[in-house]
């Protein structure tokens, strides 16, 4: 029982958080962050869907509802989905998971707070500037003639890069020399994989993406000539720079839920992990094959037939090891013994969307078939059922079975199970009709349609709706937990990775003697 | 009911009626992704429903069996998706060859993207703005580029798109099998004026056709006429011929009237004016508006700049 001291009342005040080297207590600093930005994006996105109830202009003009859609992709990736779980849910459950007292480099933690922070705010301050139309892929030329505020937002992108490369750097140091006696590579809990190989692309990765920020800011300011056609630039080359980054980076949205669901799926089947090396290599081998396969977002782009076919190829082979993933959790559930609370309902969630989000990727790889749906509302449907069904139900699941962990208090099992219900049949609701819009032809990115596409429009719209009642019940379950949650115990789940062998809340170096490993990480016999 | 929602039959149902052959072809491959991702979701989500409830948890002493490998099942669940996604991509390269495919009797028609609408030039010199006119079962290569920003040429109904870039071509090609008119979108975002940037294909008989690209479009109009059908095809998408402002000015009223600009000056609009807000907008923006026209110098006839002058100068007596 979580008696006297731990890391939340170990000290008080603001600048204890503010200026806190713990890794439990950052973590909570960027769950705030990020619920917070969750909130202004999904605002954005309930009203451009609102905007899209009827044809023509309803609410906003097409110039602000590109601004509305630009905020909403850029708030998103940039400060929700990427940020989301390594920052949030790995700093607090990295150290806890590997047995170590905290991260490799307290400092440079806190420090990569302080870089989200930094660059959100530069961001948002686009908004005195004309705001931004972009889209948050920032095309050239278009983004080197609109309005001045694409530069706030480039730079701010660009310092919340480094609070990614840096979370990355730190987990690659821990994971290699922090772990606790006894602990191999092979007896780390799968979520601990599967940020690790995160950490890689977002070390690796990330300084691409802020190269190519600082190109475009170059000419934008001094007309460098590198993208823009007129001065003899070529534009498709920024979407090779950008897409070498962002598709790598999709992955490190959907890698660490993909390692959530390991650890949901094993603690309620309260089962060892079906093919636990072939789970950990499929993340690493996910991770490697991700920088090879950019050029599928350029199918009709203008590059070369045989590059196309090419990138066709191996983004197939991206496919292989993420059926490898799903079929494993399957099997994990075979002769198990499953319980469903609301962590599990969310990971079910998250197979049922994710199986459909990695079908139509197949389908999207597909040369000739992308061609007809790309950047139709298929693509529309086809990333938020990986992004949303994947990551953020992964994140709410993640939440719910973390939560007594990390507050010492349980969340009302019923209100949780609802809050599912909601977000899962809104989710379908909203975002199915999209895969049908898209092969009617329906392009992405339009403030306004021709009426043949209004009926599914208007089911898409109703569903946000529900997504977005979802979401609130959420927040007032995390609430309520907080304030009046009974208190957990320190193994409510009965689970047995690490972080459940202390106390709820956990101690400020979070165990009171050095853990040794003797076990498997899923060993319940 | 998943299952109703999206079988092929319903897939035939959504997309548009296929107007080329190879639209045809492209059809019979989206029904097979559709079918196979279909029979390969329910196998996995039927699967983990099925074991959920089969194995629910019945006491807190339950001890499932530690199942943690076994290879012949997991060599057959990598080698048989592998095995599909080849497959499909062997056949998704096929046909994206044939789109790629241009062959060299096609007529050629050059295709100009500008924000916020297409232009079309044919090899007589004559121009059509927002509707494209081919002839029926004869191979068409469009040549295009685009005057400003990145745009992209998707028609729906060939099953076919191809981004359209500043400073260099890209082709698209295709021989309509059906007549009729068929819609054209912008499937790049190019700014406020994106979803309506729109054109029509127009295919029909090859007489009619060469008979539309021998007329003199503007025979027997007035110029004011002639300004009018210019300003129905590349104006529209900013501008309203009633006081509405759109993301350019509403053009009722508006000559003869005083015009303030960001810079501070003002000028009264009469013909110099209006022309040289037409050919080169960015001279002078009026207080409110954004620098976002595209200059219309060099792509309009003297005749069609007089008629869209003497047009804004009718539409202040039209009630």
């Amino acid at each position: 029982m979580s008696e006297g001291k731990n890391y939340l009342n170990e000290k008080k005040g603001l600048s204890s958080w503010l200026f806190t080297l713990d890794h439990k207590r950052i973590g909570i600093l960027y769950m705030i962050t990020v619920f917070t930005f969750f909130l202004l994006g999904g605002v954005f996105a309930l009203l451009m869907r609102l905007e899209l109830f009827k044809p023509g202009e309803n609410l906003i003009s097409a110039a602000l509802y590109n601004q509305f859609m630009t905020f909403h992709g850029a708030i998103m990736v940039f400060m929700v989905i990427i940020p989301g779980i390594p920052a949030f849910l790995g700093n607090f459950f990295l150290p806890l998971q590997i047995g170590a007292k905290d991260v490799a480099f307290p400092r440079i933690n806190l420090l990569s707070w302080y870089c989200l922070i930094v660059g959100a705010a530069v961001a948002l301050c686009s908004l005195f500037f004309n705001g931004v139309d972009t889209g948050w892929t920032f095309y050239t030329p278009y983004s080197i003639r609109t309005d001045n505020g694409t530069l706030w937002v480039v730079l701010g992108a660009f310092i919340m890069g480094f609070s990614s490369i840096l979370t990355g750097l730190n987990f690659i140091v821990t994971v290699h020399k922090l772990r606790a006696k006894g602990m191999g590579f092979f007896q780390m809990p799968l979520f601990v994989w599967s940020l690790y190989s995160t950490a890689i692309i977002q070390v690796l990765a990330t300084p691409v993406l802020a190269i190519t920020l600082l190109l475009l800011s170059a000419e934008r300011l001094m007309g460098i000539g590198i993208f823009d056609p007129k001065l003899g630039g070529d534009p498709v080359l920024f979407q090779h720079f950008f897409w070498f980054y962002s598709h790598p980076a999709v992955y490190i949205m959907i890698l660490p839920a993909m390692g959530i669901i390991s650890e949901l799926i094993t603690t309620f089947s309260r089962k060892t992990i079906f093919g636990y090396k072939a789970i950990a290599f499929s993340s690493v081998g996910i991770a490697a094959v991700s920088f090879f396969v950019w050029g599928h977002h350029m199918f009709v782009s203008g590059q070369s037939e045989w590059v196309g076919i090419l990138f066709s190829f191996i983004t197939m082979l991206v496919g292989v090891p993420t059926a490898i993933k799903v079929f494993n959790w399957v099997a994990t559930m075979y002769k198990g013994s499953i319980k469903f609370d609301a962590p599990m309902l969310y990971a079910n969630g998250f197979l049922f969307l994710f199986v459909i989000g990695g079908v139509t990727g197949i389908m999207l790889a597909t040369l000739a078939f992308d061609v007809h749906v790309h950047d139709t509302y298929f693509v529309v449907a086809h990333f938020h059922y990986v992004m949303v069904g994947g990551t953020l139900m992964a994140i709410t699941g993640g939440l719910y079975y973390w939560l007594p962990k990390m507050f010492g208090r349980m969340y009302n099992e019923f209100w949780a199970r609802i809050s599912f219900a909601f977000i899962f049949i809104g989710f379908n609701v909203t975002f199915f009709p999209q895969f049908i819009l898209g092969f009617m032809g329906m392009p992405r990115r339009y403030h306004d349609y021709t009426p043949v596409y209004e009926p599914l429009n208007q089911l898409s719209t109703a569903g946000s709706w529900m997504i977005g009642v979802g979401f609130v019940i959420v927040f007032f379950v995390v609430l309520q937990a907080l304030l009046k949650g009974e208190k957990a115990n320190s193994n409510p789940w009965g689970a047995v990775t690490l972080e459940w062998q202390t106390d709820s809340p956990p101690p400020h170096e979070n165990f009171h003697e050095a853990p040794m490993i003797t076990k498997g990480p899923y060993d319940y016999n | 009911m998943f299952s109703l929602l999206i079988n092929s039959a319903s897939a035939a149902k959504w997309l548009p009626a296929p107007a080329t052959k190879l639209a045809e072809e492209v059809d019979q491959l989206i029904y097979f992704l559709v079918e196979i991702s279909v029979l390969s979701s329910l196998l996995v989500i039927g699967g983990f429903v099925y074991f959920s409830i089969r194995f629910r948890r019945k006491s807190e002493k339950d001890k499932p069996p530690a199942i943690t490998h076994n290879y012949l099942l997991e060599f057959l669940w990598s080698f048989i998706p592998f095995l599909i996604f080849m497959f499909v991509f062997g056949w998704g390269w096929l046909l994206y060859d044939k789109m790629r495919d241009h062959p060299k009797e096609a007529l050629e028609i050059h295709v100009y993207g500008q924000m916020w609408n297409w232009d079309f030039v044919y090899k007589n010199g004559k121009k059509s703005s927002g509707i494209l006119t081919v002839p029926v079962n004869k191979p068409v290569k469009l040549i295009m580029s685009s005057r400003d920003v990145i745009h992209s040429f998707f028609i729906p109904s060939f099953r076919i798109k191809q981004d359209v870039l500043p400073g260099s071509y890209t082709a698209l090609s295709f021989t309509a099998s059906k007549k009729g008119k068929f819609p054209v979108f912008c499937t790049e975002l190019c700014g406020a004026g994106h979803s309506s940037m729109l054109a029509t294909v127009h295919v029909m008989e090859l007489e009619e056709w060469e008979k539309w690209l021998a007329k003199n479009p503007y025979k027997g109009m007035s110029l004011a006429q002639i300004g009018g059908s210019v300003f129905q095809k590349s104006c529209t998408a900013c501008h309203t011929v009633t006081t509405e402002k759109r993301i350019g000015p509403g053009l009722a009223g508006l000559f003869g009237t005083k015009r303030e600009f960001e810079k501070g000056e003002a000028k009264v609009a009469d013909e110099n004016y209006i022309r040289e807000s037409i050919l080169n907008p960015s001279t002078r923006i009026v207080k409110g508006y954004g620098n976002l026209m595209t200059p219309f110098a060099g792509l309009l006839t003297e005749e069609e700049m007089t008629g869209l002058v003497e047009y804004i100068k009718s539409l202040n007596s039209s009630p």
